[in-house]
């Protein structure tokens, strides 16, 4: 059975159709790419998978789960983890404390447990900063972990909140718009950690506007244009689609 | 060696409890005692301010009412009903805590700063009651005759015992704060201040966690209204108006938002200032509050505990290293 | 309640109403320019009662201190804008609401230094001959409270839907980015609306004077009026700012008619903040709906 089902889902803001019955599933271990031209919904998309949306109609199911109907921070306890196109990293804080917040659905300790650092309390507060240390090397942040998040470079906050979410150990992630602002290299190494992290079991879905970079790591790619699903396959077939074409008329696919 | 490197996480912390415990041993001055012990009290309600404002960046304009909760439940519990008096602190600590449930349960699901409204209001109620509920309250005439504290045979009436007890149980609630803020709990409630959208989606519950705190800060604040009756043996509706609660944001704000060893410096600045004032104009105090509480916004955003951050900083940068001292009140942003 | 008591506070309710209503006014320009809650908000409608007391007292007709008054507390709107709140404009709304408190306890402190502590008159506008409705007698200052209040509503509509200005104020209160993008200078808009605010607060503490008095504590009570009658009409909608506090005032004035203990008139005050909470924890969108109450 699918991972992730997408079941005709439609969402309306006002008279705006944003969403128009998209469907599409997501296998466990598959990396797949929603793309679209700007204002295509796949934010909206992301948003109503990880529970910040409620669609208008239809149903998001996490295995039997309805995420439609699911808190933000329910549908992450669940496993499905996120980045945002816009960053969201926490700029005050440190690298690793990020990282840490991350950590949050998998640890236990409550405010009276903080209050009072039982042993307890203590031991998991360790087990926290080895993991998060550990993440973060996973994507090449290790040597960055004290610094200020407000600090880092574009590059690296995709990284870090690549991290952030990884922390929680999501089945599945979803990736807004990871290789926007980087460079060449950037991106190279960007797709080197999806696919280390898909290797680790981890469900990808991902919005991107870079082909090169969706064309390179994904199994399948879901085409949207103005809220409507136009194609879905495997990226070479995609490729030569002639109304994907003609939705990127004049873009290089 | 294990004490050693608790020492040395420590340091401050105990360096500033000898500090001020060891204070009555050098000093038997009431007037002098009195005062650290209002600075104890007013720390105790800023420390839980201090959270709800600088960790989960929420403001209440309502603290006054919930230490106002505290002083006037152990006036009247004691005084009327002959309750004891501990007893009547822990029951005004739960009704001051439901009441912030209450009031924190509805608004601080919305989006944006609707506690500082319903804070507002509900602290104007409260002192419209405490005003005229008269057969309860007495009305603007107040509460006499509140006993002191007791236990078994010492008795905290005596200015050097109480001095001990009241800073104890403050020093505990520094510590009990500084511990939140490095903890699962306390991450979590920075995160939401700076993106709540990114702290949901890594599972934190935003709104209970924001819910809990604010419950926190109204508790320290009723304990602390409590102890205060307990020592002037008084209690007047004057003491908890809506500006006693812009006083307490103040507080927060020029000690240092987000960082808990700014609630100290806060609490000791603004006992203080008003006594040096008072020599001169007391009508000058609140202006030179506001113009304090406005300056510090723009120019020390980071309030007086900024000032280290600052210095070390500059001697970073002249060492090029980062090995700081990490044991003290490390700055903590927020904004 | 006979009929004509109840007109009697009706009559009471919409003078005190439309005051609580050009608060809210304020308070709503400052909200949908900037999203900040501005806690001085009531503190101008003092100032702007005090200052007229102040220009009249120096000899100034009537209407040139009003005027006057108006005019001054507006340009404190905007020195405030300029001086306190643009330097944060990075810095988060948080820190920006803070700021606005400090204000009003720095203005608040300013004006009973300046001002003392007593309640300060003001002559009513056209004399105090009562005028009889019924059995029921109004005053002629309530008229001009009333009209004067109309006539701010009609300008500031006209205003906003007639004019280049005012339709940049709204593009910036419905997406400032969007705004900025066609040019409209968001500074610009944010020091008007500041200024806007400020003197139509202020006129509302002008016209209150005669009736009521003013003094330097008032304020507080004012503006936290002013935002319970914007939250009853929906936090950022302007017709509903006027709604909610025409609202207000009536259910103040009628709950302490309707209340038939001694002494029910030292809660009047509180009849407002619990309609603040009541409102605030069943519908925090106002009765009318406001711009954006968004459940996180």
């Amino acid at each position: 059975m699918a991972l992730l089902r997408v079941e005709s889902v439609s969402k309306h803001f006002g008279g705006l159709e944003a969403l128009k019955d998209v469907s599409f599933s997501l296998h466990e271990g598959q990396v797949k790419a929603l793309i679209g031209p700007n204002g295509a919904g796949k934010t909206t998309l992301f948003n109503l998978i990880s529970g910040i949306d409620r669609p208008t109609s239809g149903h998001v199911f996490f295995r039997d789960k309805d995420l439609g109907r699911l808190s933000p921070h329910v549908a992450s306890r669940l496993g499905v983890g996120r980045t945002f196109q816009h960053s969201k990293v926490f700029d005050d804080m440190s690298v690793l404390d990020n990282v840490k917040v991350g950590r949050y659905a998998r640890g236990h300790a409550g405010i009276f447990s903080a209050f009072l650092t039982m042993p307890r309390h203590r031991r998991e507060e360790t087990a926290v900063a080895d993991a998060s240390l550990r993440t973060l090397r996973r994507v090449g942040l290790g040597d960055r972990a004290h610094e200020s998040a407000g600090n880092l470079p574009v590059g690296d906050r995709h990284l870090l909140e690549i991290a952030r979410s990884l922390a929680s150990e999501p089945t599945i992630l979803l990736l807004d718009e990871p290789a926007a602002g980087l460079n060449n290299e950037e991106t190279a190494q960007l797709a080197e950690i999806v696919r280390r992290v898909r290797d680790d079991g981890v469900t990808i879905l991902l919005v991107e506007h870079d082909m090169g970079f969706v064309m390179d790591i994904s199994d399948e790619v879901v085409v949207l244009d103005y809220g409507k699903k136009i194609a879905e396959g495997p990226p070479l077939m995609i490729r030569n689609d002639p109304e994907v074409i003609k939705a990127y008329l004049g873009e290089d696919l | 060696m294990p004490i050693l490197a608790f020492l040395r996480r420590h340091v401050w912390y105990i360096a500033f409890s000898i500090v001020i415990l060891s204070a009555p041993l050098f000093t038997g001055n009431i007037y002098y005692l009195s005062i650290l012990a209002f600075m104890a009290t007013r720390l105790m309600i800023v420390l839980g301010l201090n959270l709800l404002m600088g960790q989960a960046g929420q403001i209440s304009l309502g603290h006054a009412a919930f230490a106002g909760i505290g002083a006037y439940g152990s006036a009247i519990m004691t005084t009327r009903w002959s309750m004891d008096p501990w007893l009547a602190m822990l029951l005004s600590a739960v009704l001051a805590a439901a009441v912030a449930g209450l009031i924190g349960v509805p608004t601080l699901k919305l989006k944006g700063h609707y506690l500082a409204m319903a804070t507002l209001g509900f602290g104007e109620i409260v002192y419209i009651l405490l005003v005229q509920l008269k057969w309860l309250t007495n009305g603007t005439d107040g509460i006499g005759g509140i006993p002191s504290l007791t236990i078994g045979s010492i008795d905290f009436g005596n200015a050097q015992m109480f001095h001990w007890l009241v800073w104890g149980v403050a020093l505990l609630m520094l510590r009990i704060s500084l511990n939140l803020v490095d903890s699962r709990v306390g991450r979590s409630l920075r995160g939401l201040h700076r993106a709540e959208i990114a702290a949901m989606s890594l599972g934190v519950n935003t709104s209970f966690r924001k819910v809990q705190v604010l419950m926190v800060s109204a508790v320290f604040a009723s304990i602390a209204g409590s102890f205060y009756v307990h020592y002037v043996h008084y209690v007047s509706p004057v003491s908890y108006t809506i500006i006693f609660s812009v006083i307490l944001v103040t507080t927060v704000v020029i000690g240092g938002l987000g960082n808990v060893w700014g609630a100290v410096w806060g609490s000791a600045l603004m006992i203080l200032l008003p006594e040096y004032l008072k020599r001169y104009n007391q009508d000058y105090t609140q202006l030179v509050f506001g113009v304090m509480l406005i300056l510090t916004m723009i120019f020390l955003p980071g309030g007086l505990v900024s000032f280290r951050t600052l210095v070390a900083k500059v001697r970073e940068r002249f060492r090029g290293s980062r090995a700081g001292p990490v044991t003290g009140p490390e700055p903590r942003g927020g904004s | 309640m006979t009929f004509d008591q109840f007109l009697q506070y009706v009559f009471s309710g919409v003078t005190t109403g439309s005051i609580y209503a050009l608060t809210a006014l304020g308070f709503t320009l400052i909200y949908n320019a900037t999203d900040v809650i501005n806690f001085a908000q009531g503190e101008f409608v003092m100032l702007g009662g005090l200052t007229a007391v102040s220009l009249h007292d120096a000899g100034a007709p009537l209407v040139l201190a009003a005027l006057g008054a108006v005019a001054i507390v507006a340009v404190v709107g905007v020195v405030f804008q300029l001086l306190a709140i643009r330097p944060l404009h990075s810095a988060g709304i948080l820190a920006q609401i803070i700021v606005t408190v400090g204000a009003s306890l720095a203005l608040r402190t300013a004006a009973m230094i300046i001002w003392g502590r007593e309640s300060l008159p003001l002559p009513p506008f056209t004399g105090d001959t009562p005028i009889k409705v019924s059995e029921a007698t109004i005053l002629p200052q309530t008229l001009w409270v009333l009209g004067l209040t109309l006539v701010i509503v009609v300008a500031l509509q006209v205003f906003y839907r007639r004019t280049l200005t005012g339709k940049a104020v709204r593009a910036c209160s419905v997406n400032a980015g969007a705004a900025r993008l066609m040019g409209i200078s968001y500074s610009k808009v944010v020091l008007l609306s500041f200024g806007m605010s400020a003197a139509i607060s202020a006129a509302g503490g002008v016209m209150i004077t005669p009736v009521s008095f003013m003094g330097y504590s008032y304020g507080a009570i004012l503006g936290l009026k002013g935002f319970a009658a914007a939250i009853l009409g929906g936090l950022g909608n302007p017709a509903g700012a006027v709604f909610g506090g025409l609202t207000l005032g009536i259910l103040e004035t009628l709950t302490i008619g309707a209340l038939p203990m001694s002494g029910a008139s030292g809660y009047k005050d509180a009849v407002a903040f619990l309609i603040l909470l009541i409102v605030l924890f069943v519908k925090p969108q106002g009765l009318f709906g406001g711009r954006s109450v968004e459940k996180v």
